[in-house]
C-alpha cells in the first residue's frame, strides 16, 4: 500500500498526480473463500479489515451489490458518540469511539474524525434529571460527560433560542466533548484500502441472490457473478438485513423503516458542535464544507425505498427553526433517505445465528455509523472464534426471547418507536 | 464610464423609462425593470462577480438561469441577508444591495487565491491523504479548512419574513412555462381540466423570451401573450410565475416554491403578503416541460469571466438588451449556438470567429460564411487567458477522434467566448419521480425513460430540442394528461412552428490538451472547482463508480448540484474507464430542484404557531397569580406559586404543608381522559390493564397499570365505571395521546371484533383536585348537593351532582395520601369552579398547589410517576406492585412478555426508598448508586441503580428518595452511596412508603 502523507502528496504533485496507485484492487471473485462478508459498507469492510489484522484471516471476500459505502454508510449524518446509559451500550460504543480516535492513522486515510462535541439539549427539569442520570452513568463507566446548565449551553451555541418565548426553553444539556463527526465516505474507502492491502478481495457490483445451506450450516452464496463457496458468512447489509437473512431461511425481529436527512447550502462556519434535541425531534451539525446537516424522526412507515416524503422534512425543518430562529432564511439544498433496520429494543444484533457458520451484524436502527470500527472489531472476533467478543455478548439474537433487551429509550418492543 | 455602457439602445424586455438603483460590492449602479442582477451587472460592464469555492478563481456570469455555477452573491443585509443567491435569478429591484462571496478583502484582490497557486498540492481528495499528523492535529487543520470553505454568511438574526404553505389539488400540474408547457396548458385547459402551470421565472415563455422564432405564423412572443391571455381567462387554470417545482414525491405529490415578493424591495413588499409560499400539490397528472440546460465545453481555463453559455449570451442580448461583450468568439459542437451568432451580430458585437468542432459542412456554418463570419470547422478552443476578464483564446484543429489536436494553434483576441457543448434535458424532476434515465446517443444526453408515476415529459425535457416538436409534444402531453384525468373536452389544433433542419452534434466531452500530461486545468464542475484531471485521478485511484467519483471529487455536490457539469463528468469518467456513458450511469437527482428556503418548509409553523402550547381553562388564573410554569408534554403546568419574595423551595414547602394540614387546590385538567363505551368495554380494560375489571361496580373507581407487550410499565391511572357499558379512563398527562393511540391501534388492528368506542375527552372536562383534611369543608362552603361524607362518598367512588351550582362529577381518589376530591366539570366552567373553590377555601387556609408540591406529596406516599420512576424497562414486580398483576386472567398485554427469563430473574432493579444518613442532604435525581465503599478510581464502576425521585419532605422534616436498585427489595437496611460529581452521599435502603404507611389519612 502506497503510504499517504503530505510528503507523498508533494512528491506526486511534481508528477501531476499521474502515478497514484489504485486505492484498492478490482479482483474477480474466487470460487471459494474462508470468509465471505455480504455488504461493502463501513461495517462489512471494517469486519474484513479486522479479520485480516486481528485474526490473520485474509482469505476473505467482501461482496457489495453496488458501490462501496452506497448504503447507509454514504447516507448517514456522520455523528460519532458513545453517550449511552446502559452498560452494554456504553462499553461497546466507548470501545468504538476509542478506535475512532486512532482510525485515520490506523488506516493511513484521513477519516476527518472531528471531536467537536455532541450536545443533547434539555428543555425541562425532567429532561435534566434524565441527562444527569445518563451523564453520571457515563462518567462511572469511564466516558466523558459534562452536564451543562443554561449558561453553559449558551456559551457553546449562542444561536439557540434563549428568549422567554422559546417553545423549547433551554434548561441545559449533556455534552460529550469527545463525540463529533467524521467523513462517512472516507471511512468506507479507508477500510477498503487497508483491508485490500491485507489481501481481502473487495468485489463490487456483486449482488448476493441466494445463500447456500447444507442442513443447519451455510456453505456459500449465489451471486450475480456466480457461486462463491464460503467457510463462514457474515452479514453486514444494514437496511436489508431482514431481506438477506431470509435467503438463509431466517426471520429476524426487524422492521425496515425510512429515515431522511438534509443539508443546507454551504455557509461560513456558524455551528461548531453537534446539537440534538429529543424533545424537538431534530439534530444538526455543520460539515467541513459548510453545509448544515440535519434530520429528525423516521417517516414512520415501513419501506425499502431509499426516498422519503415531505411531512418528515417539514417536521424537522420546522423544529430546526424553533431551536435556531436564525436558520429559517437559509436554504435546504438536498434531502435524501435511507433504510433503517429497526429492532425491537433499538439496539443492534451482532452475533451468531441458529445456522452454523452464519453470523449477523445488523439491526443498527439509525445509529450504525458511529459503531463502524467497533462493530467490525467485535464481528470479526465473533466470526473468527465462532463466539462473541465480551463487548457484543449482550447483542445476541436470543435476547428478544429471553427478555434481556437493551432498550436505551425504554420505548418498548415497537421498532418504529426507537 | 457612461452609465450602463453595455446596454443596447433598443430591444429587449426591459422598461427603459424607469431606472433602478442598486449596489454591488459597495458601488452604485443602475438597471431597469426586466433586468436580473446578472444582466444589470453585465450592462454596467462588471465582469468579475465572484470567487470560486476551492481555488478562489475569478468568475463571472456563465448562464442566465438556475444552472448558474459561478455568479453567486450575498443578497441584502442584516436580518434579510440571503447567502448563496444566483445573480442570474435575482430580479432587480430599486435599492438592491449585493456583494461577492468567499473573498477577502474583496473580489478584486482576494488573498484566498493562494489556494489557486498551491493547486498542485490540492487535487481531488487531497485531504484524505494528509492532515493525519499529529494524532489530534485534525481539529486544528479542520478549523482552517472550515474557515476557507463555505460560501455565504448566514444572517445572525431571526428571519423577519413570513412564509405560507398551501395545499392544492390539480388534474394536471405542468412544470415549466416555455413553449411545451404553454402548449400543454392550452390543450388541457381547453378541456376544462384544473391545471396549474408553474414556471421559475417572472415571465412565462421560457426560451421564447429570447429566441427569434415564429409560432402559428406570428412572432413567438405574440403567441405567448395570446396563450397567457387565454389561459388567464380559463377559470380552472392557475398560472404560477416565479414558482419552482422543487420536489416530486410518491403518489404524484409535488412541492412548488412560489417566490411571492422576492422580486420586490423588502420595503416595497406588501406586508400582508408572505415572502414565499410552498404549494403542496397533489396532481392527478404531471407534465414535465422543464426544458434543457446547455453544457459548457471543457478546455483549459474554461472558467474565466467572459466565458458564457451561448444560449445565455443570446438571452442577455434579446431579453435584457445587454451586449455581453465587445468582441466575441463562439465555440460550439452543435447548431444551437448559431442563433447566438445571429444575436451577437444584431447587437453589434464584433465576431472574430465561430469555432465549430464539427469538421463537415453544416447549413448553419454555411449561412455564417455567407454573412462574412469566419467559421473554423473541425477546430476547438483549447485554452483561454486573461486575469479578471477574458483576453484571448487559443484555437487548434481537432483530429478525427477529437481526442488529439491535428495542427498548430493560433490565438484570437476576444472578451466574450460563447460556448455550447449541446443541451441536457432537465430531467431532475423525472428522476425524483422514480424514473430511470436512458442515454440518447444521437443527441448525446440522458432523456427520461419509462414513467414510474402519472407523468409525461415533453419538449426539450425529453430531448426534443426543435421548437415545432416542443409545441407538438407539449400539446399532445397536455391533452393526454387531461384525457387520463377524465376530461373529454374538445381537442384543439396544436400550435405550429416551422420545422428546423438540424445537423448532428459532435460529442466533445473534453477538449484535448496541447501538451502531454495532466497539467491542464479544465473545469468540469465550476461551482466546486473540479477539473477533468480530478475526474481522471479518481478513476485512476479506483473511485470508478459514478457515485464514488462524485463523492471523491465533489463534482455535482455544490449549490448548483451539478446542473451544467453533470454529463461532462460522466462522459470524462467513461473515457477514463474505457466504458460507455450509459454504463457509467448517473448519480441520483435528489429534491429539491433548486434550494428551498427552510422557512418556507416550516410555513406558519414558527413562533407561537409551532407546536402550540396547550392551556387549561384555569390558566388565566395561574398566570395572574404569578405561577412559575413547567412544560409537561404540550401543556404548561404551574410548577409552583411563589408568594411575595418567596423562592421555589419555600413555596413548595408551604404548598405541601397546606395539603397535609389544611387544604390545597391543584389544576389537574391535563390528566388524560378517555371515555370508553360499548358492550365489550370491560374486555378492553381486562386486556390492556394487568388487573381485573369485571367486578368493578357502577360508581366505583379502580387503579390500573398498563404494560407494553414486553411486560414493561407504560402508563397508569384510575378508571371509573360510570354506567353499565360506560367507563372513564384517566391517563398520565404526558401520555394521554400515546395511550389513546395505543388503545386505538389494538382496537383497529388486532381486536376488530370488540364493540368498544373511545373518545378522547381530556379537554372536555376541567379538573380541580381538592386535597387535604379540610377538603370536605371547602366543598360544603362552595355548595354541593352531593353527600361528601365518608359513607356517602367512600374512597374510590364517583358521585354526580353539582358543585358551586355547576354540574360535576366528584371523584373520591387521592394522589397525595390525604382526603381528596377530583372535581370534573365541563371545561367552560373550569375557571368559575376554581375561583369559587379558592374563595370558599380562604377561610380554611387553602393554597393553590403546583406540580412540584404534588410530586413531593406523592413521593412521601411512595406513589410512582410513570416516566419518572419508570423508564420503559421496569416491570410491575420491579415496582413492588405484583399485587396488581392478575396472572389468572386468560391474557393481558404484557403477560407473555413478563414470563421471559430475564424478567423473572433475581437481581433485577427494584424500586425502594432511600434515606440519607444526613437528613439535611437531598440526593440529586439521576444520581447513580454504588456499593458502600466502592472505589471510584477504576472505571467502569459497577452501579447498583439510580435515584428516580428525591425531595425534601416538609411533613417528615428530612430528605426522602426513591431509587431503582439491583435486588433492592432484599437489601432493606443496607447502606449504599450516591455518587455526585464531587462527592458521595451515604444512604440506607428502606421502604418507599415514607408517610402514613397505613393509609389512614386518605379516607379523611
Amino acid at each position: 500500500m502506497a503510504r499517504y502523507s503530505i510528503f507523498s502528496l508533494a512528491r506526486h504533485a511534481l508528477r501531476h498526480h499521474e502515478d497514484w496507485p489504485r486505492a484498492w484492487r478490482d479482483p474477480q471473485p474466487k470460487p471459494a473463500y474462508d470468509v465471505v462478508i455480504v455488504g461493502g459498507g463501513g461495517h462489512g469492510l471494517a469486519t474484513a479489515y479486522y479479520l485480516a489484522k486481528n485474526h490473520g484471516i485474509s482469505n476473505v471476500a467482501v461482496l457489495e451489490k453496488g458501490w462501496l459505502g452506497g448504503g447507509n454508510t454514504g447516507r448517514n449524518t456522520t455523528i460519532v458518540r458513545s453517550n449511552y446509559l446502559l452498560p452494554a451500550n456504553a462499553r461497546f460504543y466507548e470501545h468504538s469511539l476509542k478506535l475512532w480516535e486512532g482510525l485515520s492513522r490506523e488506516l493511513n486515510y484521513n477519516v476527518m474524525f472531528s471531536q467537536r462535541g455532541v450536545l443533547n439539549l434539555a428543555h425541562s427539569d425532567a429532561q435534566m434529571d434524565a441527562y444527569a442520570r445518563r451523564g453520571n452513568a457515563m462518567r462511572l463507566n469511564g466516558i466523558d460527560a459534562v452536564l451543562l446548565d443554561r449558561d453553559g449551553v449558551r456559551d457553546m451555541v449562542p444561536q439557540l433560542d434563549f428568549s422567554a418565548a422559546a417553545r423549547f426553553p433551554i434548561r441545559g444539556g449533556l455534552l460529550q466533548p469527545r463525540g463529533g463527526t467524521a467523513r462517512h465516505d472516507a471511512v468506507a474507502w479507508g477500510f477498503a484500502r487497508a483491508a485490500d492491502a491485507r489481501g481481502v478481495d473487495i468485489i463490487q457490483n456483486c449482488e448476493v441472490t441466494g445463500i447456500l445451506r447444507e442442513g443447519d450450516r451455510v456453505t456459500g452464496v449465489e451471486t450475480t457473478r456466480g457461486t462463491i463457496r464460503a467457510g463462514k458468512i457474515g452479514l453486514a447489509v444494514a437496511g436489508h438485513t431482514g431481506h438477506v437473512a431470509a435467503m438463509a431461511g431466517l426471520r429476524l425481529p426487524i422492521e425496515s423503516h425510512l429515515l431522511q436527512a438534509a443539508v443546507s447550502e454551504p455557509l461560513k462556519p456558524l455551528l461548531d458542535t453537534v446539537v440534538t434535541s429529543g424533545a424537538a425531534h431534530v439534530y444538526v451539525s455543520q460539515s467541513d464544507k459548510g453545509e448544515l446537516v440535519f434530520g429528525g424522526d423516521l417517516d414512520f412507515y415501513n419501506s425499502y425505498a431509499q426516498r422519503g416524503n415531505l411531512p418528515a422534512i417539514a417536521s424537522f425543518t420546522t423544529a430546526l427553526i424553533a431551536l435556531f430562529p436564525g436558520f429559517g432564511r437559509l436554504r435546504l439544498m438536498r434531502h435524501w433517505g435511507g433504510v433503517m433496520d429497526m429492532t425491537m429494543d433499538g439496539s443492534p444484533i451482532i452475533g451468531k445465528t441458529p445456522l452454523r457458520n452464519f453470523y449477523i451484524d445488523g439491526g443498527w436502527c439509525y445509529g450504525g455509523f458511529k459503531a463502524t470500527p467497533g462493530s467490525g472489531w467485535v464481528f470479526a472476533h465473533t466470526i473468527a472464534n465462532d463466539a462473541p467478543h465480551p463487548l457484543n455478548e449482550a447483542f445476541s439474537l436470543e435476547r428478544f426471547a429471553s427478555g434481556h433487551v437493551i432498550d436505551e429509550r425504554g420505548a418498548g418492543p415497537v421498532p418504529g418507536a426507537h | 464610464m457612461p452609465p450602463q455602457p453595455f446596454r443596447l439602445p433598443q430591444g429587449g424586455r426591459i422598461d427603459r423609462s424607469r431606472s433602478l438603483a442598486f449596489t454591488f460590492n459597495g458601488r452604485r449602479y443602475d438597471g431597469h425593470p426586466g433586468d436580473t442582477l446578472a444582466s444589470a451587472l453585465l450592462a454596467n460592464g462588471v465582469a468579475l462577480v465572484a470567487r470560486s469555492f476551492k481555488y478562489h478563481r475569478p468568475r463571472g456570469v456563465m448562464s442566465a438561469g438556475a444552472e448558474e455555477a459561478c455568479a453567486f452573491v450575498q443578497l441584502g443585509e442584516g436580518a434579510r441577508s440571503d447567502p448563496n443567491c444566483r445573480a442570474t435569478q435575482i430580479e432587480l429591484f430599486d435599492g438592491l444591495t449585493a456583494a461577492s462571496l468567499n473573498c477577502w478583502p474583496n473580489v478584486q484582490l482576494d488573498f484566498g487565491v493562494v489556494s489557486d497557486r498551491l493547486h498542485r498540492l490540492l487535487p481531488a481528495g487531497f485531504y484524505y491523504k494528509t492532515f493525519m499528523w499529529p494524532r489530534r492535529g485534525w481539529l486544528t487543520y479542520e478549523k482552517l479548512i472550515r474557515r476557507a470553505a463555505g460560501l455565504g454568511r448566514a444572517p445572525s438574526e431571526p428571519d423577519p419574513d413570513r412564509y405560507e404553505k398551501r395545499f392544492a389539488h390539480a388534474d394536471l400540474l405542468i412544470a415549466g412555462g416555455g413553449p411545451a408547457g404553454l402548449a400543454a396548458a392550452l390543450a388541457a385547459g381547453r378541456t376544462g381540466a384544473r391545471v396549474i402551470l408553474a414556471d421559475e421565472n417572472g415571465e412565462f415563455g421560457g426560451q421564447l423570451l429570447w429566441r427569434d422564432a415564429e409560432i402559428d405564423g406570428e412572432p413567438a412572443l405574440r403567441w405567448v401573450e395570446r396563450s397567457l391571455a387565454e389561459l388567464s381567462s380559463l377559470p380552472e387554470v392557475r398560472l404560477l410565475p416565479r414558482s419552482t417545482v422543487a420536489g416530486y414525491y410518491d403518489h404524484n405529490f409535488l412541492t412548488v416554491l412560489e417566490r411571492v415578493t422576492d422580486h420586490l424591495s423588502p420595503f416595497a413588499a406588501p406586508t400582508a403578503t408572505p415572502r414565499q409560499r410552498l404549494w403542496k400539490v397533489r396532481a392527478r397528472q404531471v407534465v414535465l416541460a422543464t426544458g434543457a440546460i446547455e453544457r459548457p465545453l471543457v478546455f483549459i481555463n474554461n472558467d474565466l469571466p467572459g466565458i458564457m453559455l451561448a444560449g445565455a449570451a443570446q438571452a442577455y442580448i434579446r431579453r435584457h438588451a445587454v451586449r455581453p461583450g465587445g468582441r466575441a468568439v463562439i465555440f460550439t459542437n452543435n447548431d444551437s449556438a448559431y442563433e447566438t451568432v445571429a444575436a451577437l451580430s444584431e447587437a453589434g458585437v464584433a465576431i472574430t470567429a465561430v469555432i465549430d468542432a464539427r469538421a463537415g459542412d453544416t447549413a448553419a456554418a454555411e449561412a455564417c460564411l455567407r454573412r462574412g463570419i469566419e467559421v473554423l470547422r473541425g477546430h476547438a478552443v483549447i485554452d483561454a487567458s486573461g486575469g479578471h476578464a477574458l483576453r484571448e483564446v487559443t484555437v487548434a484543429p481537432l483530429d478525427g477522434s477529437a481526442t488529439a489536436l491535428a495542427g498548430a494553434a493560433s490565438t484570437l483576441r476576444c472578451d466574450l467566448l460563447c460556448v455550447s457543448g449541446g443541451w441536457s434535458p432537465t430531467v431532475h424532476l423525472f428522476s425524483q419521480s422514480g424514473g430511470k434515465l436512458a442515454f440518447d446517443a444521437a443527441s448525446g444526453c440522458f432523456i427520461p425513460g419509462e414513467s414510474r408515476q402519472a407523468e409525461r415529459s415533453a419538449g426539450a425535457a425529453r430531448g426534443s430540442f426543435d421548437l415545432a416538436a416542443c409545441l407538438a409534444e407539449g400539446h399532445a402531453a397536455g391533452l393526454a394528461a387531461a384525457r387520463a384525468a377524465g376530461f373529454a373536452g374538445p381537442d384543439s389544433p396544436p400550435p405550429q412552428a416551422p420545422a428546423q433542419a438540424m445537423s448532428p452534434i459532435r460529442p466533445l466531452w473534453e477538449v484535448p490538451s496541447p501538451h502531454q500530461g495532466r497539467r491542464d486545468r479544465k473545469f468540469v464542475d465550476l461551482q466546486n472547482d473540479v477539473t477533468a484531471a480530478d475526474i481522471a485521478l479518481a478513476a485512476r485511484e479506483g473511485y470508478r463508480s459514478v457515485e464514488h467519483t462524485k463523492r471523491y471529487t465533489t463534482a455535482g455536490m455544490g449549490v448548483d448540484q451539478g446542473k451544467t457539469g453533470n454529463l461532462n463528468t460522466l462522459a470524462i469518467l467513461a473515457g477514463e474507464t474505457q466504458g460507455a456513458i450509459p454504463a457509467v450511469g448517473t448519480t441520483t437527482f435528489r429534491p429539491p430542484y433548486t434550494p428551498v428556503t427552510i422557512g418556507a418548509l416550516a410555513g406558519r409553523g414558527v413562533g407561537d404557531f409551532y407546536d402550540p402550547v396547550r392551556k387549561t381553562p384555569m390558566s388565566p388564573w395561574h398566570e395572574a397569580r404569578g405561577a412559575v410554569f413547567e412544560p409537561v408534554g404540550k401543556w404548561r403546568r404551574p410548577l409552583y406559586y411563589p408568594g411575595p419574595g418567596e423562592g421555589m423551595e419555600a413555596a413548595v414547602r408551604r404548598e405541601c404543608l397546606a395539603v397535609r394540614n389544611a387544604v390545597g387546590l391543584c389544576d389537574a385538567s391535563t390528566l388524560g381522559k378517555i371515555d370508553i363505551k360499548g358492550r365489550d368495554a370491560v374486555t378492553l380494560l381486562d386486556r390492556v390493564y394487568t388487573n381485573s375489571w369485571g367486578s368493578l361496580a357502577i360508581g366505583r373507581c379502580r387503579y390500573g397499570l398498563m404494560l407494553k407487550d414486553d411486560g414493561m410499565v407504560f402508563d397508569d391511572g384510575v378508571t371509573t365505571r360510570l354506567g353499565e357499558r360506560h367507563y372513564l379512563m384517566t391517563t398520565t398527562s404526558g401520555h394521554a395521546e400515546a395511550v389513546f393511540g395505543w388503545l386505538e391501534e389494538w382496537l383497529q388492528c388486532e381486536w376488530l371484533g370488540l364493540d368498544v368506542y373511545l373518545t378522547s375527552v381530556t379537554t372536555h372536562w376541567a379538573t380541580a383536585m381538592l386535597a387535604g383534611p379540610r377538603a370536605r369543608e371547602v366543598l360544603a362552603a362552595a355548595g354541593t348537593d352531593i353527600d361528601t361524607s365518608r359513607a356517602g362518598s367512600p374512597y374510590m367512588t364517583v358521585r354526580e351532582g353539582h358543585v358551586a351550582g355547576i354540574p360535576a362529577r366528584l371523584f373520591r381518589v387521592s394522589f397525595t395520601g390525604e382526603l381528596s376530591f377530583e372535581i370534573n366539570v365541563p371545561a367552560r366552567y373550569g375557571l368559575a369552579l376554581w375561583e369559587t373553590l379558592m374563595a370558599a377555601g380562604a377561610a380554611f387556609g387553602i393554597e393553590p398547589i403546583g406540580t412540584e408540591a404534588l410530586h413531593v406529596l406523592r413521593a412521601e406516599k411512595g406513589y410512582i410517576v410513570v416516566g419518572h420512576d419508570t423508564d420503559g424497562t421496569v416491570t410491575p414486580y420491579d415496582l413492588g406492585m405484583g399485587w396488581i398483576v392478575d396472572q389468572k386472567k386468560p391474557d393481558f398485554i404484557g403477560k407473555r412478555g413478563l414470563r421471559r427469563s430475564d424478567l423473572v430473574r433475581t437481581g433485577r432493579r427494584q424500586l425502594v426508598g432511600l434515606l440519607t444518613d444526613d437528613p439535611a442532604q437531598i440526593i440529586p435525581e439521576g444520581s447513580q448508586i454504588v456499593r458502600s465503599g466502592a472505589s471510584l478510581a477504576a472505571t467502569p464502576v459497577p452501579m447498583l441503580g439510580h435515584v428516580t425521585s428525591s425531595y425534601w419532605s416538609p411533613a417528615l422534616q428530612r430528605s426522602i428518595a426513591m431509587a431503582l436498585i439491583e435486588g433492592g427489595q432484599d437489601r432493606q437496611g443496607e447502606a449504599v452511596e450516591a455518587v455526585l460529581p464531587d462527592r458521595t452521599l451515604r444512604a440506607v435502603i428502606g421502604t418507599s412508603r415514607f408517610y402514613d404507611p397505613e393509609g389512614v389519612r386518605l379516607h379523611g
